[in-house]
């Protein structure tokens, strides 16, 4: 069921350097310990679905390392940076080429799809050109045309986002994500508001974005079966550890079962 | 077991009858301290009828002056134009230094909030007399009393506007990096400008009721002509004047409800 390794991926996993790779990364919050000393790394090109059970700290992991949540301690380094160590303008330069996609989407309502897309470019560019699409440089406009085409949304480029489905509202976020042109994408249940149909569309476009540009992903998955069909590996969180972590090929439902509380599960 | 419905009334201490005692004292001794008597009121209001009265000597209104009166009135409506839009132009900045989410630094939202709020406690008849004081007689200070008082009504609202919102996508897109302008541009402004549109005109009929006091203390506009009016004991015209300037009122209330209509 799982697809192949992309030979890009098989290649990169031993030799490349990692495109994260984490040492003693921790977090408390004020009374809570949620992150306990994390190692792990990540390979370029693959696909890594995050597992755990509610409040077991996945997205609070995810939120560390983009440091939209500052982590209490440990090692950071990703896309060859060293994330902990950048100033604020640097950070922010560093978060333009990691595209987080949420688990809301987070769209500016009344705009339309393409207005929304194009923010994505405010990653690299800034000033009133980039906030809607009437105001865009025409290349700018041909590019997020060119990411609603990959999400397969060309179609509504000029309908106001609050009118369209949840699915594809989720896929409007895709496409201004991809806008950031990312090398690194990090998604938090970027299915959970959506009915399975369309909540595994969106899973297999991320997947597609691994498999076909080569991006690397790291997703956190609630849903047993996405886990095992949209990822190459698998890493679970327990007890603010990593306390699974293998490929998905090797995986099955029975192992992972403790890493999820709901009832798809079974 | 059955519930027991609680008491009508919680128990009060000693401290709360007290207070209220107080604020009793405080009603009554008001009253009769600032409020008519009613024979002095009553004796008034039949004074209004005799033939010498007020209201016998308005009607028939005298629109004799009606040109100039007209003109008048569309310095008013200029006024209150010219002022609500320098007013809500600065309102915006003064709001979103106000927020807490857009603003650079406490400190300067402390101040923003201030501002804000001595611009609309301050009643804007105070504003005239400053500028008056600036920069003379005449419309300038009612157009700058009418921008003072528009910071302090919009600022309030806009920023208002701006709590209220959706935080997910300015979070998301400050997580892309955007700039704080290109949060405030691409996101927070449009999810914004409804209620900064309905907020626009009410402080555009707002300043129209309000420039029309203002020439009473000569900021310029119609009320010095209705001062005027009161002083020489030309009831009759100074009946044409409110009855005018109730028109403008009316048909301004009636357009910006229309354009709010079609726009929100
Ligand atoms: N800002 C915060 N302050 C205090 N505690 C927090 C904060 N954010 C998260 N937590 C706590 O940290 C724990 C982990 O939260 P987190 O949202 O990371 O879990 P999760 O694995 O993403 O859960 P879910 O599956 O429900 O999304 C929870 O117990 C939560 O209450
Ligand atoms: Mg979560």
């Amino acid at each position: 069921m799982n697809a192949p390794l992309s030979p890009r991926a098989l290649a990169s996993s031993a030799l490349a350097e990692p495109v994260l790779a984490v040492a003693g990364l921790a977090k408390d919050f004020p009374g809570r310990k949620v992150l306990g000393g994390l190692d792990f790394a990540l390979a370029p090109g693959q696909a890594t679905a995050l597992i755990g059970a509610n409040g077991s700290g996945k997205s609070t992991l995810l939120r560390c390392l983009v440091r939209l949540i500052e982590p209490s301690a440990g090692e950071i380094r990703m896309l060859g940076r060293d994330v902990r160590a950048l100033p604020p303008r640097l950070l922010r330069r560093f978060r333009a080429e990691v595209g987080i996609v949420w688990q809301r989407h987070n769209l500016v309502p009344r705009l339309s799809a393409l207005s929304n897309v194009i923010h994505g470019v405010q990653a690299r560019m800034s000033g009133p050109r980039v906030w809607v699409q009437s105001l865009a440089p025409a290349a700018v406009r041909d590019e997020a045309m060119e990411c609603l085409v990959r999400v397969g949304l060309a179609d509504r480029a000029l309908v106001r986002v609050d009118s369209l489905s949840g699915g594809q509202q989720q896929r409007v976020a895709i496409a201004r994500m991809l806008m950031q042109r990312p090398a690194f994408i990090l998604a938090d249940e970027p299915d959970a508001s959506l009915d399975p149909q369309t909540g595994e569309e969106v899973m297999s476009l991320l997947l597609g974005l691994v498999r076909q540009e080569g991006l690397s992903l790291l997703v956190i998955s609630h849903r047993l079966e996405h886990t095992l069909r949209f990822s190459d590996r698998i890493l679970g969180l327990a007890d603010g550890q990593i306390a699974l972590d293998l490929a998905t090929r090797d995986a099955n439902a029975a192992s992972l079962r403790q890493f999820f509380d709901h009832a798809d599960a079974a | 077991m059955t519930m027991l419905a609680p008491s009508r009334f919680e128990r009060r201490g000693l401290i709360e009858y007290a207070a209220l005692l107080g604020l009793l004292a405080l009603v009554v001794t008001s009253l009769a301290a600032t409020a008519p008597a009613p024979d002095k009121l009553g004796s008034g209001i039949a004074r209004l009828f005799a033939p010498s009265g007020l209201l016998t000597q308005m009607v028939p209104p005298d629109f004799t002056r009606i040109v100039p009166i007209g003109w008048k009135l569309l310095e008013t409506l200029q006024m209150a134009v010219a002022g609500s839009f320098l007013g809500l132009i600065l309102a915006l900045p003064f709001a979103i230094l106000a927020t807490d989410r857009l603003s650079p630094h406490p400190l300067v939202r402390h101040v923003a909030r201030a501002l804000i709020a001595l611009f609309r406690t301050v009643p804007d008849l105070v504003w005239a007399i400053v500028f008056i004081i600036i920069v003379g007689l005449g419309p300038a200070a009612g157009v700058m009393a009418i921008m003072i008082d528009k910071i302090g009504f919009a600022g309030r609202f806009f920023a208002e506007a701006m709590e209220e919102t959706d935080p997910g996508p300015q979070d998301a897109l400050r997580a892309i990096g955007a700039s704080r302008l290109g949060l405030i541009g691409s996101a927070v402004i449009p999810a914004c400008l409804p209620s900064f549109i309905a907020t626009s005109l009410f402080a555009l009929e707002k300043s129209v009721r309000g420039s029309a006091a203002l020439g009473l203390v000569g900021a310029g506009g119609i009320g010095v002509d209705l001062k005027v009016a009161f002083d020489l004991f030309n009831y009759d015209e100074a009946l044409a004047i409110i009855l005018m300037m109730l028109a403008l009122v009316i048909a301004v209330e009636q357009g910006s409800g229309w354009i709010r209509r079609k726009l929100i």
